[in-house]
């Protein structure tokens, strides 16, 4: 089966929260929902569960329009972010509770939620109930109700947010493998990027109400088509920098004046932004071919593997990042070079003209 | 400002009489210096949250004391304890300017106006927040939010120490990396002792000088990032900080080798005389061991799946039964089924029932 949004635009007292949406998501696919705080995530999942109606445009299942179907008769189940369980039933009869409603033969009940359990490793607490349970336990009860009940369309809004960090880590990895395992449409929430990366699949790019980009992950994270898509899918923020094409060369804002080698090669004459993750900033001094900056730090954050280096040029802060343990004093003045076959370039509109590999 | 001492410090929410393998907090003495950034790091249930409401005076503690330069301040209540907490969610009075409300933890305790005015204006200087002190403090970002209330935490300059419960879980991604340097730059801006509670590692591991991980009521390690990276005293801290954590595998070790299913790698120092009968693994960081082409002499494993995290690749493979991720150094093909892993020997320790063996050189 699949679901579609057709143009649909939804308005709460008059201020749109949904702009002019369009997606179509296939069975056997996982799509993320990437974007920050109210760029309209959980909203497109109310809408494709039909617990809301667009204010304009349909929605369709299988080509057919379901616009303003009751939720009860669609094929959906939804884990949020607060886990929700029935706190007075077992882990058992929490998972087995669609089942019931659905009126299955006890057998299948047993075997469907036996399958669930395993998948979700919660075969040990099944007599429990949901507040004997550790925050990930329970949070995993919930998702294995919302698997067992076969529905076809699978929300998921945020689901690890409340989790602690090794949890998270942990349910991360297994999520693919059960998503795969499922068959349904899976749409997934997140605010963050290495989440999207990690679960693979689609990753839908959303700001203020609007699709920004749509595609295979890797692909998105790799050409954004615009600057604020680059900005939403960095974790660290994305570091940007204004050049001025002219005459072969490029003139960085409030910094050096280098050969247009590189990516900057083919650019029409004209003012572009530079954007470039922090893994793309290279710190050393002088590299024959990289364009040179200085920068003042402001911070550096040791996590062992990596050290984050905040810095500041031309009042724009920047995040670097080294591998393994490197400290630097707040003040230091810091050599970091760009690689020109190594950004992303924007052009005055913010649409991606130049990108690291084949556009 | 204050120096902390916890003297054998524990908690049992199950009374006094109740076995101390039971105890939420086991006992612990250690030393926090003043004007130091700590964080307390573990799981839920790990006892972090119960240390932190023991020096905060919420909860009484079943045994021990805690000094504050010396003094026993343990049988004082919160407010006489002089201390100051920022917690998960934003604490503000709607009604009251963003200037008000960091006013106003001066305001209660006879400050003068003068001086509450220039602390007020300090604080919304470090916090970017001078644009909004006439602002009524409502219709603000979540991020805002947080901020005065980190405001109010730290506006007063004369505290023993301020204490923050998980202050930037509800906050973004992006707003994070802004929100943790404005803290590591007001604490050395401010020179406050300052004791932060996350079961995120990054939070910890950026935030603070030193990093006390605890681990079902203990404290397993107190370090600097680097130490809990480089040299986990505990399987648990290896397995805990990093991400993914370190591959933790049984080994039998002898000498300068390790035998890890079936096959040898050599080892930096030299273990001789494990203790009889314990349990022996092997730990080395992801990042320690690279994926090669199989060959001859390499410990050859299973490739299972990549993670693409954008700047790194870790490869999940399995040698055995054991589940181990390996880095994919940059620009390397990735072999379909079967690959070799290069160990940095100097990387390699050795684990006797989960406490790190040191070896000898």
């Amino acid at each position: 089966m699949s679901v579609t949004l057709e143009n649909v635009t939804r308005a709460v007292d008059g201020i749109p929260t949904i702009r002019d949406v369009s997606l179509t998501l296939e069975r056997g696919t996982l799509s993320v929902l990437l974007g920050p705080t109210l760029s309209g995530k959980t909203s497109i999942m109310r809408l494709l569960a039909g617990l809301d109606k667009p204010t304009t445009g349909s929605v369709l299942v299988d080509g057919k329009d379901v616009t303003g179907v009751d939720v009860r008769q669609r094929s959906v189940a939804m884990v949020y972010q607060q886990f929700i369980n029935y706190p007075s039933l077992s882990v058992y009869e929490n998972i087995a509770s669609p089942l019931r409603v659905q009126g299955k033969p006890r057998v299948e009940i047993e075997k469907r939620v036996q399958e669930a359990a395993k998948l979700l490793r919660l075969e040990p607490y099944l007599n429990r109930t949901p507040l004997q349970l550790s925050g990930g336990q329970q949070q995993r009860t919930a998702i294995a109700r919302a698997l067992v009940k076969g529905a076809d369309l699978v929300l998921l809004d945020e689901p690890l947010a409340n989790l602690d960090y090794k949890l998270r880590e942990e349910l991360r990895t297994e999520l693919p493998r059960i998503f795969e395992a499922s068959g349904a449409i899976f749409v997934y929430a997140t605010t963050e990027p290495s989440e999207a990366l990690l679960l693979g699949g689609r990753t839908v790019c959303m700001w203020e109400g609007e699709i920004l980009q749509a595609g295979e992950t890797s692909k998105v994270y790799r050409h954004p088509d615009t600057m604020r898509v680059a900005q939403v899918f960095s974790d660290p923020p994305l570091n940007i920098v204004g050049i001025e094409k002219s005459n072969g060369s490029v003139q960085y804002a409030g910094g050096v004046k280098a050969p247009a080698s590189g990516l900057y090669a083919d650019l029409g004459d004209g003012t572009y932004r530079v954007g470039f993750r922090a893994h793309q900033l290279e710190v050393a001094n002088g590299i024959a071919g990289r364009h040179g900056f200085h920068a003042t730090v402001t911070v550096t954050e040791i996590t062992g593997s990596e050290s984050f280096v905040h810095l500041n040029r031309d009042a724009s802060n920047w995040v670097a990042v080294l591998q393994g343990v490197h400290e630097y004093a707040p003040g230091h003045l810091l050599d970091a070079v760009l690689d020109p076959n190594n950004v992303f370039v924007f052009d005055a509109a913010g649409r991606l003209v130049a990108a690291p590999g084949a556009m | 400002m204050a120096r902390i001492d916890l003297v054998d410090l524990a908690h049992s929410y199950n009374g006094n009489a109740a076995d101390p393998e039971s105890f939420a907090l086991k006992p612990i003495s250690m030393t926090w210096r003043q004007g130091g950034a700590y964080a307390l790091l573990g799981p839920s249930g790990c006892g972090k949250t119960t240390l932190l409401n023991l020096i905060s005076g919420i909860v009484t503690p079943s045994r021990g004391k805690i000094l504050f330069d010396g003094v026993d301040i343990t049988p004082l209540s919160t407010q006489k304890r002089n201390i100051a907490q920022v917690f998960q969610f934003p604490v503000i009075y709607d009604t009251m300017t963003v200037g008000q409300n960091l006013a106003f933890p001066l305001k209660n305790r006879g400050v003068t106006k003068a001086e509450i005015d220039a602390r007020v204006v300090e604080i919304a200087r470090l916090l970017d927040l001078t644009p909004y002190l006439t602002r009524k403090a409502t219709r603000l970002t979540a991020d805002a939010k947080q901020k005065i209330s980190l405001g109010r935490g730290l506006v007063r300059s004369n505290v023993a120490a301020i204490l923050f419960d998980e202050p930037l879980t509800v906050i973004d991604p992006e707003l994070k990396w802004q929100l943790r340097s404005k803290l590591k730059a007001l604490h050395r801006a401010l020179d406050l002792t300052m004791i932060y509670v996350t079961h995120d590692q990054t939070e910890a591991l950026t935030f603070a000088d030193t990093v006390v991980v605890m681990h079902d009521g203990r404290v397993v390690q107190s370090g600097t990032p680097a130490e809990l990276f480089d040299k986990p005293a505990h399987t648990f801290v290896g397995y805990f900080i990093g991400s993914p954590g370190m591959n933790i595998v049984p080994a039998e070790v002898r000498g300068r080798e390790a035998r890890i299913s079936g096959h040898t790698i050599a080892l930096n120092r030299s273990y001789d005389g494990l203790p009889a009968g314990a349990k022996i693994e092997v730990g080395v960081r992801p990042e320690f061991v690279d994926v090669a082409p199989p060959a001859p002499g390499l410990l050859s494993a299973n490739i299972e799946r990549i993670d693409d995290l954008g700047r790194v690749r870790f490869a999940r493979v399995r040698i055995g039964d054991a589940k181990f991720a390996a880095r994919v150094p940059p620009g390397f093909s990735i072999p379909d089924k079967v690959a070799g892993l290069i160990f940095d020997p100097s990387h390699v320790h050795v684990y006797a029932d989960s406490r790190l063996i040191e070896g000898s050189a």
